[in-house]
């Protein structure tokens, strides 16, 4: 039904009237949707590494005899129960409390969307992500990183040649969790950037919600749009899978 | 590592299902018939759906669909769109088998959007009454929105600051009153004048925030924009009831930068702190008596005074014609015209298209449904059935009312139902931000104008 009505101009979705291919051109001449795109793979990239390499050292220190670890835990945790909207306003206030000491706000670059979309995400998704590596480092059965220390292996070593690869599986699921939620992120940017300046921060799914809601006469190029989202983020993970997928050891 | 496999299968699926329902997700409706037109299965009583625009006005619809259903015992059901998002619910909810049978549009350019779905009122008693048959919404001779209420904006003033301003002994303006202010050029004085003594007039600015946030900026890129827009029209001849305007040279953007420079230099936030500003905030600001002046319209009362705090009083509320610097404003009054058509949704059935026309004309008509629309709504209704004294007592409406009974004052219609589109105006919003920003210089603003207003003119076609 999606992918019929990509190819129809129409209003509502009972009226429609087929075009062909004329949605998908219209798509690509738009700027604002390849524009959409190069964002988003761009945040996608640095919000996976980001998320995953601090969710790791965390969950790293946090599987450590420390006292209140699972305080800790918890706390990190937490963000992770907020709904998408309601921090993207808060972030907002934030982060524009810290910029007003610059005279400035949020909306003055698209840099500045930018690494306020990546702060956030990463906020909201390395408790999330953490929880997820403790339980694989904890699955690490103790005699291996124990015959690794006796054999004299330092423990740059050990995190090299025994922690990394057992935790695989638990990097599976996060690189894919993460490439996912980044790729189709939605309320966050709608309430901490809307876009601004001048749709620059706009990513996929906005840039689609905006195309099918906020132009008249464009629902069916929102359609098309949505269409090739859709693709692209089963591609993605599809290929993500199998990268990954065949990294994994067996314990 | 199997079961690990499988966790990341189970994910995969689990994402790319829920990718899919958010992409079918509105469409699922359309499967269980057209979907279209209020559902009034129901015997006996008939039900109403209705669209409103206006978020600020949806309690009185609460109250007005209780005692419709009292007194006719017909249902009204009445759904408000949040600000800013008419247009997002209005296709959304079309889609459902609970689509809105009134709906509004907001001119010509949205009629195209939504001819398919707007019935032909001619027969109907409410146009019957309409004063100014001209001001509908007419294409082929079939009639297919009827204004409801006529507003008006201009530069709202608090004559309590203004009045302490001009009884200063070292003004620089040479005037008395605000009254006095005839052209752009006086108001400046008085402006700039009022911002070096702020202080001493107990406010942080002269104007209040231009609230530039995407999506709160619709004061400047529609409201502003209709000024210099007009005045392009008016030197060129071109007739605003026809959809035909893809082109402008905005040889007017001078004037704009005039009256918007003034706005963001003479405010109470610095001119780069705009784009987080929203229109809520700036009245706000005019509420507490922190400004002087806002540039709005005569449905901000209940917003002002519903302000805890408010300090603005009814009697020294007053409207300034929007001054641009252009010749002959002396004579220029305020905006005042309509953006706020009704229609009625043609796929709904037959009975109940006739249920929502008598539904428009019981409130129109009705005593309880006129001490509404005076009273509780605020509207200037332009109906016939309206004695001249039912009008609305809000300080506002009531300067707009005194201003279109001025004699030789030339009131500017709202040209902007001719914008081209949503983005247009998004996309003037961006460059007036980046602008005040100081990231863009004038002449980028008036060529994405131009551009833009070229290029979404062309899309509709």
């Amino acid at each position: 039904m999606g992918i019929y009505l990509s190819f129809n101009k129409f209003t509502t979705v009972s009226n429609a009237e087929w075009v062909g291919l004329d949605n998908y051109k219209r798509a690509f001449n738009n700027g604002d949707f390849l524009n959409a795109l190069w964002f988003t793979a761009l945040f996608t990239a640095v919000s996976v590494v980001t998320v995953n390499v601090f969710a790791f050292l965390i969950a790293m220190a946090l599987t450590r005899a420390i006292r209140g670890r699972n305080i800790f835990r918890t706390i990190f945790f937490m963000p992770n129960l907020i709904g998408g909207i309601v921090l993207g306003y808060i972030w907002n206030l934030i982060i524009n409390g810290v910029l007003s000491y610059f005279g400035v706000d949020i909306s003055f670059k698209a840099s500045y969307g930018f690494w306020g979309l990546v702060l956030l995400t990463n906020w909201q998704l390395i408790g999330y992500m953490m929880v997820i590596y403790i339980a694989g480092i904890q699955n690490i059965p103790r005699d291996l990183s124990e015959a690794a220390e006796i054999d004299g292996a330092t423990s740059g070593q050990i995190l090299r040649h025994v922690t990394i690869p057992m935790v695989m599986p638990s990097v599976t699921i996060c690189t894919f969790l993460t490439l996912t939620n980044s790729f189709k992120l939605f309320d966050q940017n709608l309430a901490l950037t809307a876009g601004a300046p001048g749709r620059k921060t706009a990513m996929l799914a906005l840039d689609i919600y905006n195309t099918f809601y906020g132009r008249a006469g464009w629902q069916g190029v929102g359609q098309a749009k949505a269409v090739i989202f859709f693709i692209i983020v089963a591609l993605i993970a599809f290929a993500q899978l199998k990268i990954t997928g065949s990294r994994e050891v067996e314990s | 590592m199997i079961m690990k496999k499988q966790t990341a299968a189970v994910l995969a699926l689990a994402v790319s299902a829920s990718l899919m329902t958010a992409c079918g997700g509105d469409r699922g409706v359309s499967e269980n018939g057209n979907g279209n037109g209020g559902n009034n299965g129901q015997s006996g009583t008939r039900t109403v759906r209705f669209l409103n625009f206006k978020p600020e006005i949806a309690s009185v619809y609460d109250e007005i669909s209780r005692t419709y259903e009292q007194e006719t015992g017909n249902k009204l059901i009445v759904e408000t769109a949040a600000n800013n998002t008419y247009e997002q619910t209005l296709s959304a909810k079309m889609a459902t088998s609970e689509a809105p049978v009134i709906f509004q549009v907001n001119g010509p350019r949205g009629y195209a959007n939504w001819s398919g779905y707007c019935a032909d009122l001619s027969d109907t008693e409410i146009y019957k009454h309409l004063t100014d048959k001209d001001s509908a919404l007419v294409s082929g001779g079939k009639v297919y929105g009827i204004p409801y209420t006529i507003e008006g904006y201009g530069i709202i003033y608090n004559e309590e600051i203004t009045d302490k301003y001009f009884d200063m002994a070292d003004k620089a303006s040479p005037l008395d009153s605000m009254d006095d202010v005839k052209s752009f050029a006086q108001l400046k004085t008085v402006v700039e004048d009022m911002q070096a003594k702020k202080d001493a007039l107990g406010i942080k600015g002269v104007f209040a925030a231009t609230s530039l946030k995407p999506g709160d900026d619709w004061r400047w890129h529609t409201h502003l924009a209709n000024v210099p827009v007009y005045y392009e029209f008016e030197d060129s001849g071109t007739d605003l009831t026809e959809n035909g305007v893809n082109e402008i040279s905005f040889k007017y953007g001078e004037n704009f930068k005039n009256i918007f420079d003034l706005y963001i230099n003479n405010s109470t936030v610095d001119r780069k702190m705009l784009g987080s500003k929203i229109t809520d905030e700036s009245m706000a600001e005019f509420a507490m008596g922190e400004c002087a002046m806002v540039q709005n319209g005569s449905w901000a009362w209940s917003q002002i005074n519903g302000i805890s705090g408010n300090k603005v009083t009814a009697e020294n509320i007053n409207f300034l014609p929007i001054y641009t610097g252009i010749e002959g404003e002396e004579k220029q009054g305020l905006c005042i015209g309509t953006e706020n058509y009704l229609c009625i949704n043609s796929q709904a059935d037959a009975d109940t298209q006739k249920a929502a026309a008598d539904f428009l004309y019981w409130l129109y008509s009705s005593p309880s449904g006129k001490n509404y629309v005076t009273n509780k709504l605020g509207f200037i209704a332009p109906f016939d059935t309206f004695a001249a004294n039912e009008t609305p007592d809000d300080p506002l409406t009531r300067e707009v009312l005194d201003w279109l009974d001025e004699k030789d004052v030339k009131n500017i219609p709202w040209s902007f139902t001719v914008f081209p589109s949503q983005t247009f105006k998004e996309d003037f919003g961006a460059a007036l931000l980046q602008y005040a920003q100081g990231s863009a210089d004038w002449a980028d603003v008036e060529k994405k104008v131009v551009d833009s207003w070229k290029s979404e003119s062309a899309n509709l076609a």
